[in-house]
């Protein structure tokens, strides 16, 4: 009666106060630090790995007996031709040059050439692909050499000209090219906003019914308006999510350019980082709104998984047809359409953002479309969630929660 | 939409109002169910209003309109006369039927938030917690969450929960179910020191002992309509006459012949009977001499057990 009070007259501090409780809370519960950290050491593992495979020699090296050094030349054209790595060492003796080769420290060692202009090659196992064309290549240009010498040709000349004819390409459509280190961080940025998405949304959805299920919504609703209620939930749980995406995305950054894993450029990187979170925001926005909506007809937390299943799809969806085919096929057709819609988009726009060649057009398209949708959804959910959020016990029907 | 004779009857009950909580023609469907049906009564400033009725008469649904947790379909929730607004409601107190607090979440915290909901500042949020934990015997147990702490502990924070914000009217359901007997004495101390303070006290209970002691009025809510209302007195006043008589040697049932007698109870050789509007309880005597000599012959109006029964099967036969 004559305590001193706060004017609360303005909806703002009942949102702030509720979303407040929710950032304390959930920032302090184990559950949300052990999955900030798991991220964590995910994306820093996963940069160390990507560095480690990376740096893997990938040159190739060949070993060429004295006796056969005459095959160097032509060795080394075909290497420069066909801008392979192969690195050539003499070798003094054959023995030595069989045991280099069993160690691994050669990859291939040729021993010598036929009168007919095979060249003789030992092996561990299998010659590769790559310098089997390499070799044939060299062996045949060296009988080639041969023959021009034999004709009263001159063979260098003979290769310069060869060299300077070209192909000349005039394409219809200009294909963006693809780095593959962008690939990799795409599926890196897809696997982040999915399971950011999936945890958070789950996290409204949870907190909703526990809300329900343990009643004190009832004592709640008694000084707030459900929808005050129902955004100030949204909004904490969406800045503790922000907070792990975020800290997730710098700890990925900082890992991949420390290590080296990532010779990319800065401003790629951290353009990728801000798309995600940006796009975090949008999906976070409408799933979590779905997900609160549809929490709000059921009472009990066993109940949570099966009725925001349909939601779930759509954001399981997105991301399993993202992470199987962006990587090898970063401009598919199909992707890119579904990529604009706004139940795809949170999950897919961000990977084909990071791996790059997405037009202009699309990526505002996608955002314009995902923000109108928003509008829509606070409005249906609210109405959902206002409608069931007081009914405990049996499981609301959704056509009933909106009609009423 | 309130038809225009319940905006009548709304208006009328504006221009007497004074202060107080009020519901004035409020009703409320659940498809075809109605829960409550055009029910008014006010609860003055300084009065604990009882509300009694079987289970799903109604009582639950008008205290959540009370609170504005449920929206009438029609009809309209006053308080000082005027209709309640999101920032007045935020001035009761409310306590549940199904009670429920955060049940991860601290004591102390938990109700420093609810106060802080209601309009307080943290630092007074802050010592009203203190104060009413302290009252009501948990302020040892602050920093446990709600989950770890026993029913009855429980059921006292959910009280300091309905209080904490120094409410200036209360609203509680079943306030009394599941409360130890000394948390029933607090309770009931609790109720008479608001009412005391001015505050409008309404609350439903089963126990109608409590009741019949707690409150200075009482409602009997039958399927959404207030059948009966007034102070215990003037309930009982108008309640049906009883005759308490003893005849310790008698070896029949002396009373089975009186013509319109009903039997309330019989307790060994004591019997209470209800007597017919306008019988002459002589009669009753003179059956009861026959039968031996009378050690006990009374007259009583029914407590309010008995009462409560009667209005609610005396609507009955008539629906």
């Amino acid at each position: 009666m004559t305590t001193p009070q706060m004017k609360i007259g303005s909806s703002t501090t009942a949102v702030r106060l509720v979303a407040g409780r929710e950032l304390r809370t959930r920032m302090r519960s184990k559950a949300y630090r052990i999955s900030t950290l798991a991220l964590i050491v995910l994306v820093v593992a996963f940069a160390l790995i990507a560095k480690a495979v990376g740096s893997q020699d990938s040159t190739a090296h060949v070993g060429v007996l004295v006796s056969a050094q005459s095959v160097v030349p032509a060795l080394e054209g075909a290497t420069a031709a066909l801008g392979a790595k192969v690195s050539i060492e003499p070798v003094s003796d054959e023995a030595v040059g069989r045991s280099q080769v069993s160690a691994g420290t050669l990859d291939a060692l040729i021993i010598g050439d036929k009168a007919d202009g095979s060249l003789q090659v030992v092996v561990d196992s299998t010659l590769s692909d790559s310098l089997r064309t390499v070799m044939a290549t060299a062996a045949g240009q060296a009988v080639l050499a041969d023959r021009i010498s034999a004709l009263g040709g001159d063979p260098a000349a003979v290769a310069e000209q060869v060299q300077h004819v070209s192909v000349q390409v005039s394409a219809l459509r200009s294909a963006p090219s693809y780095d593959p280190q962008r690939l990799v961080l795409g599926s890196v940025a897809g696997v982040l906003i999915y399971l950011a998405l999936m945890f958070t949304g789950q996290m409204v959805a949870q907190g909703v019914v526990e809300e329900k299920s343990s009643r004190v919504v009832e004592l709640l609703l008694a000084t707030l308006r459900p929808w005050e209620l129902m955004a100030g939930k949204v909004l904490g749980i969406g800045l503790v999510g922000l907070a792990q995406v975020s800290v997730v995305g710098v700890a990925g950054v900082l890992a991949g350019q420390l290590s080296g894993a990532l010779t990319i450029s800065l401003a790629a990187t951290v353009g990728t980082v801000l798309w995600l979170v940006v796009w975090f925001i949008f999906g976070f926005a409408v799933f979590s709104l779905v997900f609160a909506g549809l929490a709000s007809l059921v009472s009990r937390q066993e109940d949570v998984a099966s009725v925001i299943a349909p939601a779930t799809m759509f954001l399981v969806a997105g991301y399993v047809v993202g992470i199987s085919v962006l990587p090898t096929d970063p401009g598919n057709g199909l992707v890119a359409l579904m990529s604009l819609l706004p139940f795809f988009s949170p999950t897919l726009m961000p990977m084909r953002l990071a791996m790059g060649g997405v037009p202009l057009w699309q990526t505002v398209l996608s955002i314009v479309l995902v923000l109108a949708t928003i509008p829509a959804l606070v409005m249906l959910t609210g109405r959902a969630y206002r409608n069931a959020v007081i009914r405990t016990g049996e499981r609301v029907r959704l056509r009933d929660a909106l009609r009423a | 939409m309130p038809t225009a004779s319940n905006a009548t009857a709304v208006a009328e009950l504006v221009d007497r109002g004074s202060g107080g909580l009020e519901l004035a023609g409020v009703s409320k469907r659940y498809g075809e169910v109605v829960a409550l049906d055009r029910m008014s009564f006010r609860v003055e400033p300084g009065e604990v209003f009882g509300f009694v009725g079987s289970n799903g008469a109604g009582k639950t649904t008008a205290m959540r309109i009370a609170l504005g947790v449920l929206l009438a379909d029609s009809g309209q929730v006053l308080w000082d006369g005027r209709p309640l607004t999101a920032e007045t409601r935020r001035r009761i107190g409310y306590m549940p039927e199904e009670r429920g607090l955060y049940p991860r979440m601290r004591v102390g915290e938990q109700l420093v938030y609810l106060a802080r909901l209601h309009g307080l500042t943290e630092p007074v949020a802050i010592s009203r917690m203190h104060e009413w934990t302290e009252r009501l015997g948990v302020s040892g147990r602050l920093d446990d969450d709600v989950q770890k702490l026993s029913l009855g502990n429980q059921q006292r924070v959910q009280l300091a929960a309905a209080l904490v914000h120094d409410p200036d009217a209360l609203v509680l359901d079943e306030p009394f179910s599941g409360l130890d007997p000394v948390a029933v004495d607090v309770m009931s101390e609790v109720l008479h020191e608001q009412a005391g303070q001015g505050a409008p006290v309404i609350f439903s209970s089963h126990q109608l002992d409590l009741v019949e002691r707690l409150c200075d009025r009482v409602g009997i809510v039958k399927a959404g309509r207030l059948v009966a209302c007034g102070t215990v007195d003037q309930l009982r006043g108008a309640g049906p006459e009883q005759v308490v008589v003893d005849v310790p040697t008698a070896t029949s049932r002396w009373y089975a012949n009186l013509s319109g007698i009903e039997v309330v109870e019989v307790s060994g050789s004591r019997v209470v009977l209800t007597l017919p509007e306008g019988a002459d309880d002589q009669l009753v005597l003179q059956a009861a001499l026959s039968a031996g000599p009378v050690r006990e012959f009374a007259r009583r109006r029914p407590p309010l057990t008995e009462l409560f029964r009667h209005v609610v099967s005396a609507t009955e036969d008539q629906s």
